[in-house]
């Protein structure tokens, strides 16, 4: 009989976890001032887990690595770092509440949201309340002055889009182009980008204004009718972790032989679960730690994530950035930024610090002064790569523009 | 449009499989499930462990999403709602109760489960093509073993003792007992069978789409919807209320653009529950 152990010791996994949490809980009191707590904050139950919920593990898992290692030194003090998550359900009314939360613990950096409309709800708190926060939202007016606390953690959509668009006119002569998304702000604003987008550049958009609604469980009827149109590639626009592999494989069962895209985060195997052989050539924008480029320190990542919670998620390895460059911020300033995110803002403009997840090294900067004229944006490389076997192969790398 | 029409026929047969369960819940005990969605979902996922994580067959899987969820349904029943019940005779108590029972199961699903989709290897593989319409194998396989599977509950609810029992018991539950009907048997039973169905909808259905631990909630609402069409505890209705989404849902993408569907789809159903609030086949409550 087959078994599959990530799956079976997953519960037990997380009640270890729980009860760890619990035990160093009850102990924080004796080491309160050598622990520097960090946040997370989004989308962390339903369709959408996939994101928030992955963040969340990823910060504790990156957090466990540097605790193992004796914390982390900022000036003369090494702290413990301790990661509080909190779940806004996608709900922009709970990620106030939520950011609210995590300030009124003391928490003045925070990874999160993870959509447009709870990074714009929290927003307003993360200004009034000097608090850095990292979120996965491509809303430009999150990071554009006079807006200064937010700062993009991944590649937007329409720095990734055109890239992509680019590629398939190029190497597979695309070029009539379908847009399809979930009825909601999000994926529907990445929709608009991407189609505007790919009129700029000169293709042929055949259909852009389909949407199917959250939960749909049956994508033939509205598949059929974006297939009705002969696009020669389909994108997915903000499509959410739950949906890709359903929707991919009710292209092809529907007789759809062009190419398929997104340019939100993804995992491989999940996918290709899912759609099975259907999912081989689906082209991802995101995660990067695909094996070709992947360093040992990402492949140590990976082994903790997975011994943490029973599973490896592709999506982690672009998460894993976030914590990453803010950490090393804190270190750069020293002291002074842990109560003051002024002094943490005042050095993003100069900041260079080591990359450790590529094989090649490189250095982690902000970026993002040409999109939002200020560097608000981590500079994770842009990776675009395409599901084969349920894994990743990289289709190209590249830098986004400062 | 042929496509269309059998995009309509999968869906609305989906659905209706989706609807039976939340329907016999509502006819014998009048509660409206709102956890059902999540027994759908936790059905998906005991298919997945069984047929991906143990290895073995599928359509052990689908029975054992039956037995489990089923199982989970005469638990609720004996240990959750018959306590509640027997103490409040408000009919939001029970409602309350069902959707806090929702938002446990799916958030206990997200920690056992985790947050990734699951989906189970195909079982069957090809394409029929009808009339220009493409028709995957598996999806023959499914909508078969569903119609198969309604007219089966149909038969047992209509000719067999247990049945009949049921049938009685949801028109009139004293004078089931003046019969020498074990009622508190009879409750978890139907209960049980209600929640089975459920489960034994998310395993069948997890062969062509796929399931993850948040799934529950729109699955909730879209059962809740084919009950109000067809009429509340109405098995007949529940079915009927079924494939009337689905064609809504197939036609109304195939002519109206995306986001209008459901808009249009609620004003549809608004219009009607104004003109017959009871849906197609249902009848005043009390």
């Amino acid at each position: 009989m087959k078994l599959k152990g990530f799956e079976v010791t997953r519960l037990v996994r997380s009640m270890a976890l729980a009860t760890t949490a619990g035990v160093f809980a009850l102990a924080a009191p004796a080491q309160a001032a050598d622990t520097l707590k960090l946040g997370a904050l989004g989308v962390m139950s339903g369709p959408f887990a996939g994101w928030g919920g992955v963040m969340c593990q990823t910060f504790k898992s990156r957090a466990g690595m540097w605790n193992d290692d004796g914390g982390v030194k900022i000036g003369d003090k090494t702290y413990q770092i301790e990661v509080v998550c909190v779940d806004d359900k996608g709900d922009p009314k709970g990620a106030q509440t939520g950011a609210e939360k995590l300030i009124s613990e003391g928490i003045k950096y925070i990874q999160g949201p993870n959509t447009d409309s709870t990074a714009e709800s929290a927003k307003t708190v993360m200004e009034a309340n000097k608090t850095i926060n990292m979120p996965y939202a491509f809303s430009k007016s999150l990071y554009t002055p006079p807006a200064s606390q937010s700062i993009l953690g991944m590649v937007a959509s329409y720095q990734v889009g055109p890239v992509i668009y680019k590629w398939l006119m190029d190497n597979k002569g695309t070029k009539k182009i379908a847009f399809l998304s979930e009825n909601n702000a999000d994926p529907i604003n990445q929709r608009n980008e991407g189609s505007a987008a790919a009129k700029a550049l000169g293709l042929e958009v055949v259909s852009d204004q389909e949407t199917y609604e959250t939960g749909t469980t049956d994508f033939f009827p509205v598949l059929t009718k974006v297939i009705g149109t002969a696009p020669d590639h389909i994108v997915l626009s903000g499509v959410n972790p739950s949906d890709v592999g359903p929707l991919i494989k009710a292209a092809r069962e529907l007789g759809f032989e062009g190419t398929m895209s997104t340019e939100t985060g993804q995992d491989p195997k999940a996918i290709f679960e899912v759609a099975g052989e259907a999912a081989n050539g689906f082209i991802v924008a995101g995660g990067a730690s695909t094996e070709a480029i992947r360093s040992d320190f990402m492949v140590k990542f990976i082994e903790r994530y997975t011994k943490d919670w029973g599973e490896w998620n592709d999506v982690a390895g672009l998460f894993v950035y976030g914590p990453e460059i803010m950490v090393q911020t804190l270190q750069a300033v020293g002291p002074s930024a842990l109560d003051d995110t002024e002094a943490f803002k005042a050095a993003l403009d100069g900041f260079s610090g080591t990359n450790p997840f590529l094989k090649d090294g490189g250095t982690l900067r902000y970026v993002g002064r040409k999109d939002y004229g200020q560097a608000r944006q981590v500079s994770v490389p842009i990776v675009v790569q395409v599901v084969k076997d349920g894994a990743y192969e990289p289709l190209f790398v590249g830098e986004l523009a400062d | 449009m042929a496509q269309v029409l059998l995009n309509a026929l999968v869906v609305g047969t989906t659905y209706a499989l989706i609807a039976l369960g939340i329907t016999i819940i509502f006819s014998i005990m009048k509660i409206v499930n709102f956890a059902h969605g999540q027994l759908y979902m936790i059905g998906g996922f005991v298919v997945y462990y069984f047929n991906v994580v143990f290895g073995l067959p599928f359509w052990f899987g689908l029975l054992m999403s039956f037995v489990i969820v089923g199982a989970m349904g005469i638990a609720m029943e004996l240990f959750l709602f018959r306590p509640v019940m027997l103490r409040v005779k408000r009919e939001e108590v029970t409602m309350l109760l069902a959707m806090g029972t929702a938002v446990f199961l799916e958030s206990l699903a997200l920690i056992v489960f985790g947050e990734k989709q699951r989906g189970v290897p195909p079982i069957a593989t090809g394409v029929v093509e009808l009339f220009g319409a493409r028709l995957p194998t598996g999806r023959i396989v499914v909508i078969g073993v569903a119609a198969l599977l309604i007219v089966a509950l149909m038969l047992f609810i209509g000719y067999t003792k247990t049945g009949r029992a049921l049938r009685a018991m949801a028109q009139d539950r004293e004078a089931t007992a003046l019969q020498g009907v074990n009622l508190k048997w009879l409750s978890a039973a139907g209960f049980g069978l209600g929640t089975g169905l459920a489960g034994l909808a998310g395993g069948l259905l997890v062969a062509i789409f796929a399931v993850h631990s948040g799934a529950g909630t729109a699955i909730s609402i879209k059962a809740f919807l084919m009950i109000m069409i067809g009429g509340a505890g109405v098995l007949s209705g529940a079915i009927l209320g079924g494939f009337v989404l689905g064609v809504l849902e197939s036609v109304g993408y195939a002519l109206l653009p995306g986001s209008m569907t459901f808009l249009v789809i609620f004003l549809i159903v608004i219009g009607f529950l104004i003109v017959r609030p009871n849906g197609i086949m249902g009848k005043p409550w009390g």
